[in-house]
């Protein structure tokens, strides 16, 4: 159980929180008696129980498959957080039955739903850069900055814990989602930093169909930042373009009318490019897209920002770096 | 409560809008005593309030202003807790016994046996407790007449529907350090409207108050009809929009606000400390006048 999802959807005025499943007693124990929510150790008698409409998934990635499963195989949609799952066939698998069962399902990449990087697909897809030469994208945060013994599942690679699935899967999603996805990965490089059974940091870089390269920096070790700080950098024949969840740098050399940027520099700031939301928890994007999950379920669109097709897009990018980090080092 | 008070974003490296001008304060403030001159610089422009989070280093900034209480005469703390960053990493790994174990000072023992206690029985009640008893320590020997909960605990309880728990917060705050509790929050008329259904008469509120309406959950006019409505006692934050609005219209628009109680800012130089201080006082003169 995600105590911000639960937070978020608790807040959220078009749904009524029906239930909540968890596999530990004492917390679902507190957290009935502090709110009254009616508490599943078992997700199927959840289901068969409440009836929802829909569910919201937060839990370890190598349950996410049998989760989801048994959701849409009863027609109720599907909020899975971030990544898919932890194989391409699997994922590919949820996105058949997601099509039969004729559900919106949506993967929690929260980052398309901030106005920065929204903004930065808005000026890619006008052609403000002229020709793409390269894309970077990077990762940076403090999350293990020491060694210690391993607990939680975070630390365990079978369960999808570790840099890859974690913030790399953010930068991979996001530079697809800014520039399309890459044809191929040609060369990844994982690496342990601190953690003794999953990686801290992930390079890779990846080829593009319309000839250009890009390069993948994702690094959970990093000390310098306070939080954790993403950063696509897309440079092109006409200027280059900065964003983070602060803000949108451009420059360019000849100004673009479509987006209304001059020549030179253009700063816009996440003060104006962000859409207010109902209900704020650590960002706005987090309740952005659950907003937009809420309303592609209610009128039944499947075709929906961050689809299970999406995400497996994403899914089979991490595999393949995988892949080709084994295969390098 | 003050009507001008110091907020601390700048020392530690907080910035919404940059990432760059959060790095460059961050160094600027690296030693304690950088602080404590800006604290001094505050002080002078007639500032007698920081606003600050339970962060490890505000204990430095503690120990100097008691360590020489002719400098800092009537100077208050408001301390806003838990300093979020603390605690984010310990929950994901380690469960609420280990956020208790590492979160609670080394030296208290009891502390860390009660917060044991307390997570076995499941008594969230008594973690609260000694959490807030663990962020109070910093703070012995000067004056804290107000304390209040991050807006990410606050907006946490208000989505999970704890609402008993801002009360027995608001409560536990009263009886244990003879303070007023307040709540900070991004979600302002969510918040004003549990507290009061929760028992807490006119509650105090810190939110984001802008005339871009930047994270005002409800929208601006909602907040503007809220304040007027004298349901609550409030303090602007987040009046400049992390630097998106010009100083002098965003502080006029700020003061021209019916039923809003207080401002808090943070500045670096001396110069910008003043020059806000001045714009906020004239402008409410003229208002009152």
């Amino acid at each position: 159980m995600g105590i911000s999802h639960l937070a978020i959807l608790g807040a959220h005025p078009r749904l009524d929180v029906v239930a909540v499943c968890d596999s530990t007693g004492y917390v679902l124990t507190g957290l009935r008696k502090q709110t009254g929510v009616s508490t599943y150790k078992n997700l199927r008698k959840l289901l068969d129980t409440e009836k929802p409409d829909l569910i919201v998934v937060a839990t370890p990635t190598s349950t996410h498959f049998d989760t989801a499963s048994e959701a849409l195989k009863r027609g109720v949609a599907v909020f899975m957080e971030k990544p898919l799952s932890l194989d391409p066939t699997e994922s590919r698998a949820l996105c058949d039955l997601a099509r039969e069962a004729n559900k919106t399902c949506q993967v929690g990449y929260h980052n398309r739903f901030l106005g920065t990087f929204r903004e930065a697909k808005r000026l890619i897809e006008c052609g403000a850069l002229g020709t793409i030469h390269h894309v970077a994208g990077t990762a940076f945060g403090p999350v293990v900055l020491r060694k210690k013994k391993s607990s939680g599942w975070r630390a365990k690679k079978s369960e999808g814990g570790g840099c890859l699935h974690d913030y790399a899967s953010h930068v991979i999603d996001l530079m697809n989602f800014i520039v399309g996805a890459p044809a191929e990965v040609r060369y990844a490089h994982c690496a342990s930093v601190f953690s003794d059974a999953v990686e801290d940091l992930v390079h890779a870089t990846f080829r593009y169909d319309a000839g250009f390269d890009g390069r993948l920096e994702a690094n959970w070790s990093d000390p310098t930042t306070r939080k954790m700080s993403t950063t696509i950098t897309v440079r092109g024949s006409n200027g280059r373009l900065v964003v983070d969840r602060q803000e949108c740098q451009a420059f360019l050399v000849e100004g673009c009318a479509a987006v209304d940027y001059p020549a030179g520099y253009t700063i816009r700031y996440i003060t104006e490019l962000q859409a207010p939301v109902d209900y704020y928890l650590r960002g706005e994007e987090y309740s952005a897209q659950m907003d937009a999950f809420v309303e592609a379920v209610a009128t039944g669109v499947t075709e929906n920002e961050n689809s299970f097709e999406s995400a497996y897009i994403t899914d089979k990018l991490i595999h393949d770096i995988a892949r080709a980090a084994q295969k390098a080092d | 409560m003050d009507r001008i008070l110091f907020g601390d974003n700048q020392f530690f490296g907080v910035n919404h809008m940059s990432e760059e001008k959060a790095r460059a304060q961050l160094m600027r403030f690296a030693d304690t005593s950088a602080i404590m001159r800006t604290l001094g610089d505050a002080y002078d422009a007639g500032i007698r309030v920081f606003m600050c989070t339970t962060h490890d280093r505000i204990t430095e900034v503690v120990d100097a202003v008691k360590a020489d209480p002719s400098r800092y005469d009537g100077f208050q703390f408001y301390p806003c807790m838990p300093y979020a960053h603390k605690y984010a990493n310990y929950v994901t790994e380690l469960g609420i016994l280990g956020t208790l174990k590492k979160a609670s000072p080394g030296s208290m023992m009891d502390t860390l046996v009660k917060g044991a206690i307390a997570g076995m029985t499941y008594d969230v009640n008594r973690i609260m407790r000694m959490l807030v008893d663990a962020e109070m320590i910093m703070f012995r020997g000067v004056s804290t007449p107000y304390v209040f909960i991050q807006n990410v605990v606050t907006d946490l309880l208000l989505g999970l529907g704890m609402h008993d728990l801002l009360k027995r917060f608001h409560d536990y705050i009263g009886e244990k350090y003879g303070a007023e509790a307040g709540f900070i929050t991004m979600n302002m008329p969510l918040a004003v409207s549990t507290l009061r259904k929760v028992g807490i008469e006119k509650p105090i509120v810190c939110a984001n108050i802008n005339k871009i309406g930047f994270r005002m959950c409800g929208g601006v006019e909602r907040y503007r009809e809220l304040l007027a409505s004298g349901e609550c006692r409030s303090i602007a934050m987040s009046v400049f929009a992390s630097g998106a609005i010009p100083p002098k219209e965003a502080i006029d628009w700020a003061c021209d606000l019916d039923g809003l109680d207080s401002i808090v800012f943070g500045a670096s130089s001396a110069a910008n400390i003043r020059s806000s201080k001045q714009l906020i006082d004239s402008a409410w003169s003229a208002r009152e006048a």
